[in-house]
């Protein structure tokens, strides 16, 4: 579990309008790394990139190259629904299913890989919701419906869905965006926990969340409306925050645009 | 932003008069549109009962398990038995092979087609709904049935040991219950199709991501995210199918032959429905004739509410699960 992403050469369009031009990044296994910038800079795409979702938007494609570890996910022979068993995502506004039972929803991936043996899946289950932080505050309902939760249980909910199928990466697009302080506060401990076994990349608006959660940031700008957004600059979080090497980071993150 | 107290200070009348009665109006319009309904369902149901209640006092035979329909004859008797049976079996044929079809076919314009051909077809299949009853009748007795024979010595053969597929006698037209049933599917088809493909539009993206993002093909995509947050969806389509199917009159009456016997052989000629039979038979109905095809009309009424009912409660007893709280 845990591989390296070694992205070369990205680059994302949406029928012919470019949104991202010429990524190259390197994450680290079992590391934080946070992306931001302001919106439409094309963060959330390049996230979306790292286990080819954004080829599912009609007219989206991708030219470049994304190494997890030595195998490249845009390869001739690889297939894109193997590439999202293997790089989980969580999403800005919590998806729980809205028809299935919690326990349904943690088991959702693995019913979907194949897994149908009941002692395995309830061993997934508590493990995964234990992973979540969320375990004890739904084990005694795990057959009520997931839609039911409050919006940081959901969220958690999703994070125990996405680590069920124990992915090498998990990606999440803004997991906090809609959830209140303490919900945020809780899913931030759980990605300080999760480190230790997921390469885990979260894009964010937050520059607080951003300097809390990561080890790593990576500063995403656009030259204008219509232009493709490109990354400025990837370094240690520390360094970002108090000593960047590009004139726009530090424009950015002291709020001067943006 | 305008504060509304330094008018309230010279002594002006605030304008909420005027509001409040926009909102009175507006409350008695629409209870009012929702009292009417209910007193025209209620002043059907009266009615029906009402000239039923004539008929039936007048039966010589028992009107629940009755086969014939003599109504007008000195010694009155008339029953619903034929006309049950073949309303329901008709129905029942029609929605098996519909709602399969319908549901794949939503699914193609929602989910596979390609948006230039999606739109052009799900507009065909509007049009299907457009066509006339009397049509899809002639359509029926003159294409349909000429064509069906085929099938049907097919069916004998192989799935004769059912009882209700084997053929007792070969060689008619087979202007029967199956017949009608292929009809009413072809028929109902349009409107389940329609309404199960704008619930399949709803689903809100973030679920199909979701299933997508888990590693789901698109199968499993849809399986996961689409048909189950569709199925309420799928269920109220279906009803407002079986409500056409259950009331189709002229082009039933078009294609079934008028010999009513009751008969389990769906391949056999005759067989009859409610309102194909109260279509054939009202205008040569003396004065009991009539309140008995009343009566009959009644029981559809009733049999539609039960169906209907039904249904609500199947998509009720899983509310917590249908996504609205999402």
């Amino acid at each position: 579990m845990a591989k390296r992403i070694d992205v070369s050469g990205l680059s994302a369009y949406y029928g012919s309008t470019r949104a991202i031009e010429d990524i190259s990044m390197t994450i680290e296994p079992r590391s934080v790394t946070a992306f931001i910038g302001p919106s439409g800079c094309g963060k959330s795409t390049f996230l979306r990139t790292l286990n080819r979702m954004h080829e599912v938007i009609p007219g989206a494609r991708v030219e470049g190259k994304v190494m997890l570890d030595d195998e490249n996910l845009y390869g001739a022979n690889v297939d894109p629904v193997a590439v999202r068993r293997s790089v989980g995502m969580v999403f800005q506004r919590p998806n729980p299913f809205p028809t299935m039972s919690i326990y349904d929803n943690v088991v959702a991936g693995l019913k979907l890989a194949g897994v149908k043996k009941k002692s395995v899946l309830d061993g997934v289950v508590e493990k995964s919701l234990q992973g979540a932080n969320l375990w004890n505050e739904v084990k005694d309902r795990l057959n009520k419906p997931g839609a039911g939760l409050s919006g940081g249980q959901q969220q958690r909910l999703c994070i125990a869905r996405a680590i069920a199928v124990e992915p090498e990466v998990l990606l999440m697009d803004e997991p906090c965006s809609a959830l209140d302080p303490i919900s945020t506060l809780a899913i931030e401990d759980l990605i300080g926990e999760l480190k230790s076994q997921f390469t885990i990349v979260i894009v964010t608006h937050n520059m607080q969340q951003a300097a809390r959660v990561s080890d790593r940031t990576a500063f995403f700008n656009l030259a204008g409306v219509g232009q493709p957004g490109k990354l400025i600059e990837l370094d240690d979080t520390q360094r970002i925050f108090s000593n960047p090497s590009v004139q726009a980071t530090e424009d950015y993150i002291s709020g001067r645009f943006g | 932003m305008t504060s509304a107290s330094p008018a309230d200070a010279r002594g002006r009348t605030p304008r909420r008069r005027d509001s409040r009665r926009g909102d009175s109006i507006f409350f008695n319009l629409s209870r009012g549109a929702g009292v009417l309904l209910l007193v025209v369902m209620a002043a059907i149901a009266g009615f029906l009962t009402y000239r039923s209640a004539l008929a039936l006092g007048k039966n010589e035979g028992n009107f629940l398990t009755t086969f014939e329909w003599t109504p007008d004859a000195a010694k009155p008797v008339f029953g619903i038995a034929v006309l049950t049976f073949g309303t329901l079996v008709s129905a029942l044929i029609a929605m098996i092979i519909a709602v399969p079809i319908a549901v794949g076919i939503a699914l193609f314009i929602s989910h596979y087609a390609p948006r230039r051909i999606a739109q052009p077809f799900a507009y065909l299949v509007d049009l299907l709904a457009a066509v006339p009853s009397i049509v899809y009748g002639l359509w029926g007795v003159l294409f349909l049935v000429p064509h069906m024979g085929g099938l049907t010595s097919w069916m004998d053969q192989y799935l004769g040991w059912t009882y209700i597929f084997s053929q007792s006698s070969s060689g008619v037209p087979p202007r029967n219950l199956f017949t009608v049933g292929i009809l009413l599917a072809i028929m109902v088809l349009p409107i389940i199709t329609a309404v199960t493909r704008e619930v399949f539009r709803q689903v809100p993206r973030m679920h199909e991501e979701a299933a997508l993002a888990l590693g789901a093909t698109r199968w499993e995509m849809i399986r996961t995210a689409v048909l189950p947050f569709g199925r309420p969806g799928i269920i109220s389509a279906s009803m407002l199918g079986l409500g056409r199917a259950l009331g189709e009159t002229i082009a039933v009456a078009t294609v079934l032959s008028t010999n009513s016997k009751l008969t389990l052989h769906l391949l056999d000629p005759g067989g009859g429905t409610f309102a194909e039979n109260i279509a054939l038979k009202f205008n040569e109905a003396q004065p009991l004739g009539r309140d008995a095809l009343m009566a009959s009309g009644l029981v559809l009424f009733v049999i539609t509410l039960l169906v209907n009912g039904a249904a609500r409660v199947i998509i009720a007893r899983r509310k917590e699960y249908s996504g609205a709280a999402a």
